[in-house]
């Protein structure tokens, strides 16, 4: 089971900020082991985030996002106690999904 | 109604087609469950990414702005934001010029969502970093460079 997102949502004056820290490898499948064999790729490829049922955000990464990614967008129409969710899939079809309550 | 001998054939050719040339691996069959555009995140420049995204040209604009640092450091974690102020922006694509492989993230931006991203990503090597706003089927950017005193792919 893949380590736990850290989410924060904070509802602002423009807008509910979100904040996402996920962990993850993000091995590009260019990178070679000590004895020369390359490591294969692993990534995050999709994120979806939603909001009262609706997606507020969803990306499609390739490897090129850092390790342990990282994601900040606003969106409109939330208040202070609402729950978002932050799912991530990767390319060995692994997924996680954490919840957040806007504060 | 059965299927028809006909329409039979005509399906499994396609499958066949689709198996033969390696489209259907058990590995993109997942990617392409979540909906992951694998042909935009093999292209090697920006024309064949803007057309594996399904846009043909693109026009400067001064109405994206992309914050990325003038140097980093450290290649492996470069912080990207693009924020786009085009009316209707309905994606914000991250790519940088001389990576392997330009595309390094796709966001989908619904109504109701700041058309703005921020994220980190990994540098190969010293070079433009590009935004690419998509609104109304069409296809705008703007870049910014981005000097790398040590590369992000060596691990």
């Amino acid at each position: 089971m893949p380590d736990p997102m850290r989410i924060r949502a904070n509802a602002l004056a423009d807008g509910v900020d979100v904040r996402v820290l996920m962990s993850h490898e993000m091995e590009t499948g260019q990178r070679k082991d000590g004895s020369g064999n390359v490591v294969p790729a692993h990534f995050i490829s999709n994120v979806t985030v939603t909001h009262a049922g609706k997606t507020v955000l969803s990306a499609e990464w390739g490897p090129a996002v850092s390790k342990n990614p990282y994601l900040q967008f606003k969106f409109q129409g939330g208040k202070k106690g609402d729950e978002i969710s932050v799912t991530w899939v990767d390319t060995k079809g692994e997924t996680r999904t954490d919840k957040a309550v806007i504060g | 109604m059965s299927t028809s001998r006909r329409e039979f054939v005509k399906l499994s050719g396609t499958f066949g087609v689709l198996a033969a040339i390696g489209v259907l691996t058990e590995e993109q069959a997942l990617a392409q469950q979540a909906a992951w555009n694998k042909a935009a995140f093999e292209t090697r420049n920006l024309a064949d990414t803007l057309k594996a995204l399904g846009g043909a040209g693109v026009t400067e604009s001064k109405a994206i702005a992309i914050t990325v640092p003038d140097i980093a450091e450290n290649g492996a974690v470069v912080p990207v934001a693009v924020t786009s102020r085009i009316p209707g922006t309905q994606n914000v694509y991250i790519l940088v010029e001389k990576n392997p492989n330009m595309l390094a993230a796709a966001f989908a931006i619904p109504q109701g969502t700041d058309p703005g991203v921020s994220t980190r990503i990994k540098m190969g090597q010293t070079s433009n970093v590009l935004a690419v706003v998509k609104s109304n089927a069409q296809f705008y950017v703007a870049s910014k460079e981005v000097k790398v005193t040590l590369g992000g792919c060596g691990g």
